[in-house]
């Protein structure tokens, strides 16, 4: 499947886009982590402390276990500093 | 309830001018109002990222929540994103109930959501170069109270 993968904050800037297409076979949140960090050294270094990212599957706040079928979007960011 | 999502600047008096005109079910108005924040004396200005398309479901989300928690007549909030300099507004909220306890109490939820819930992040710009602000562990503590 294919889906948009979106960055935010010092994630869009580590890894130097802001969004993305990605063919992907990945069940979960974290099996895309898992393919993205495999790729590139810029994604490894976004990636390196998950416990330091959220992500949002389809503009929803959720954690790296969801699962993707069906995803359309998925997010990659800091915690938020709103307010 | 009313949510904005904005670059532009908004005028606070205004705005809650135009929030309490004309309420008959409301005794209570209460507003927070947030500015940029000069810590160091060195801030050039802030420069605020946001999630388009999420940011306005979030916050309907968190605002719906504390309609129906604490029952209120009404609620608005306003956030801004993009450059803003020191001491320009960044964004507020409103609350109309009829009694002042519930408005104040659904500012505060409001107020504790928004900072941690809401996708926007802030990055400082300073004669000394540039910095992401980095969440607190007490902004996301202070979720539990709720």
């Amino acid at each position: 499947m294919s889906v948009d993968v979106l960055y935010f904050a010092w994630v869009r800037e580590r890894i130097g886009l802001p969004r993305e297409r990605v063919e992907t076979q990945a069940e979960t949140v974290a099996d895309l982590v898992a393919e993205l960090t495999a790729r590139e050294a810029r994604y490894e270094a976004a990636f390196a402390d998950p416990t330091a990212l959220r992500v949002a599957v389809d503009q929803q706040l959720t954690d790296f276990d969801a699962p993707l079928a069906g995803a359309r979007e998925v997010a990659f960011f800091p915690p938020m500093t709103g307010g | 309830m009313q949510v904005r999502v904005q670059e532009e600047p908004f005028d606070m008096g205004g705005e809650l001018a135009g929030f309490a005109h004309g309420r008959r079910d409301a005794g209570a108005v209460v507003t927070f109002s947030g500015l940029v924040r000069d810590d160091t004396g060195d801030l050039s200005h802030l420069e605020i990222e946001h999630y388009p398309g999420m940011t306005t479901t979030a916050i309907e989300g968190i605002a719906s929540e504390a309609i129906r928690r604490w029952s209120l007549s009404d609620a608005l909030v306003i956030h801004r994103y993009g450059r803003l300099a020191p001491g320009a507004p960044i964004m507020m909220v409103a609350t109309a109930a009829p009694h002042r306890a519930d408005a104040f109490a659904a500012a505060e939820f409001l107020m504790d959501y928004l900072k941690s819930r809401a996708p926007f992040w802030k990055k400082e710009v300073t004669s000394a170069g540039e910095a992401w602000v980095e969440a607190k562990a007490e902004d996301e503590d202070a979720l539990d109270r709720w």
